[in-house]
């Protein structure tokens, strides 16, 4: 009996031990559930497609700066409308985008840490995220047509008000790659 | 001194569009009010040229309109301070989505039968659905229209009662182009344009949810009034449709979640709750901050539910706030790696799968790692 007893407790204390050296030696925490304050880069967009070339100019950087890449998507209220009302319609084309570009970040070992913001026009959205946050860097895809997404005059507006570093890419114009929801792994 | 009246029992009749007979249900209320010996005016009717509107409306007292001047146009609109005078038991006062002119008490005319009520007469009103603020944005893309004339959804959240006209997309068209909603000359561009089968599905579908939703919502208000043993005697009460809840802490992942959910939500039709449980004095850091006022921001912008709570006890209280919502579905992300005595602990989602029988509990992945644990 008392044979048995101490066996037990031996089991025991040697479960015990186990696990606290487990505890010790087991590999941290993926960086990406361990934000810390690190620069910081942001990618707006506002379709549904994102120029490839501009995702992985910001990819690049922030994997050599070591920054978080933030992408986040614009979108617009109408006037009639409360400026916090959901937008349902918008968000079914920019979440899946949005999913995309995380992936793909994940997949490259990108901490990312994505943002919405809504404003009257983009530019409106943009200025908002400006406000609300501190970013070191704005890397803003130029596009080619100027009646969807950001306009000429709001990059130029970005460059005057952002207090970060703006980065505007345009991509050649047979450089047609893009990244989109159908490069999303899974369903989503 | 003397005390406030009570406030007027609101009756509201709502419908997916013009021409299902909401204002003629209204005036057959009137008249089955009026048969009970109750005083009945009618505030405001629009018969919109509906003779079997007009010919119903006969027998009850036609309160006048007044006169208002606007631009040098004279107009008219419905005369609130001449109701107050009146003071009915009960007034039937149509289209309460209607901006008035100008220059009168208020802006809507929701907002007048505010007033109404606050005197203490009863209301019954009638309004279409596309004119809910919250679903102007998701009838827009159903439909291709743009309505301008929005009301706040708590409008419809301070009604008593909600009842719904409903008629069957083939039945309204049918009374359309018989010359029931409108007089022929626009009969065919209505067809062309709003009163097409497939918009009046989704706005129907629409509306039927708006009246099961605000029937779940009103039943959530009457079980909080309950004690918390009450509430969770009734561990998952029967929602009318499903309602999913995603399980959050304030990290960057915990987007990917709530998007994950929200697409759920949007194919299966249903609200999502986002739910954080925040330990009593957990102090949260600049990052972990930040990281919920994203949360917060994303929340609002798919119109989900930002809840949080606070408890040291994990899954009672997932289990209890799922109870007071109608959850059907738990959505939550893989769990950290558990350190020491924590492996001993039953993981959550057993807890929550025992705790809350008949509730579907999903766990989420990341698919962008997928590719990395195939061998």
């Amino acid at each position: 009996m008392i044979a048995a007893l101490t066996l037990a407790a031996g089991a025991l204390a040697g479960l015990a031990v186990g696990m606290v050296a487990h505890a010790r030696l087991r590999p941290r925490r993926p960086r990406e559930e361990r934000p810390t304050a690190t620069r910081q880069i942001l990618l707006p967009f506002t379709g549904t497609t994102l120029s490839r070339r501009a995702l992985e100019a910001a990819l690049r950087l922030a994997r050599v700066e070591d920054a978080t890449l933030m992408p986040a998507f614009l979108a617009t209220v109408p006037l009639h409308q409360a400026l916090d009302s959901p937008v349902p319609r918008q968000s079914a084309i920019g979440m899946p985008l949005l999913e995309a570009i995380e992936q793909r970040a994940v997949a490259e070992g990108v901490p990312v840490d994505a943002r919405v913001e809504r404003g009257r026009s983009y530019r409106h959205a943009l200025s908002r995220l400006l406000e609300r946050e501190r970013f070191d860097r704005v890397i803003i895809s130029a596009g080619d047509d100027p009646r969807t997404g950001l306009s000429g005059e709001d990059l130029l507006w970005a460059i005057e008000h952002a207090d970060a570093e703006v980065m505007i890419l345009r991509p050649a114009p047979k450089d047609a790659r893009v990244v989109s929801a159908r490069g999303l792994a899974g369903h989503f | 001194m003397r005390s406030s009246p009570e406030r007027g029992h609101y009756k509201i009749f709502l419908g997916m569009a013009a021409g299902v007979g909401k204002t003629y249900r209204m005036l057959q209320e009137g008249h089955a009010e009026l048969e009970n010996g109750r005083d009945v005016a009618v505030g405001l009717l629009e018969t919109h040229g509906r003779e079997d509107t007009a010919r119903l409306a006969e027998g009850l007292e036609l309160l006048p309109r007044r006169r208002v001047e606007y631009r040098e146009q004279p107009l008219e609109e419905m005369d609130l301070p001449g109701i107050l005078r009146r003071r009915p038991e009960v007034c039937l006062i149509d289209e309460l989505a209607h901006t008035n002119v100008p220059g009168v008490e208020h802006e809507k005319r929701y907002e007048d039968i505010e007033d109404v009520l606050a005197a203490g007469i009863h209301v019954i009103s009638t309004v279409n659905v596309q004119h809910l603020e919250s679903l102007n944005d998701r009838i827009a893309e159903l439909t291709g229209v743009t309505v301008r004339e929005t009301i706040p959804d708590g409008v419809l959240g301070r009604a008593d009662e909600i009842v719904l006209i409903d008629v069957s997309p083939e039945a309204l068209l049918d009374r359309l182009r018989a010359g029931k909603v409108y007089p022929a000359a626009r009969i065919d561009a209505a067809l062309n344009n709003f009163f097409r089968i497939e918009n009046l599905a989704a706005l129907r579908e629409v509306a039927l949810r708006q009246v099961a939703e605000e029937v779940e919502a009103k039943r959530i208000v009457t079980e909080q009034v309950g004690t918390r043993n009450e509430l969770l005697a009734e561990a998952a009460p029967q929602a009318v449709g499903e309602r999913l809840m995603a399980l959050v802490e304030p990290y960057p992942g915990a987007q990917r979640l709530v998007r994950r959910a929200w697409r759920s939500a949007q194919r299966l039709g249903s609200q999502l709750d986002v739910l954080w449980i925040q330990r009593p004095g957990q102090r949260l850091s600049a990052e972990q901050e930040s990281c919920l006022q994203a949360l917060r921001t994303l929340c609002s912008v798919l119109g989900a539910n930002l809840l949080v709570e606070q408890s040291d006890m994990l899954a009672e209280t997932v289990a209890r706030v799922a109870a007071e919502r109608g959850t059907t579905y738990i959505l939550l992300g893989r769990s950290r790696e558990r350190r020491g005595l924590a492996r001993l602990r039953t993981p959550l989602p057993q807890q929550l799968m025992r705790r809350l029988p008949g509730v579907d509990v999903r766990i989420v992945a990341d698919r962008s790692l997928r590719h990395e644990a195939t061998p």
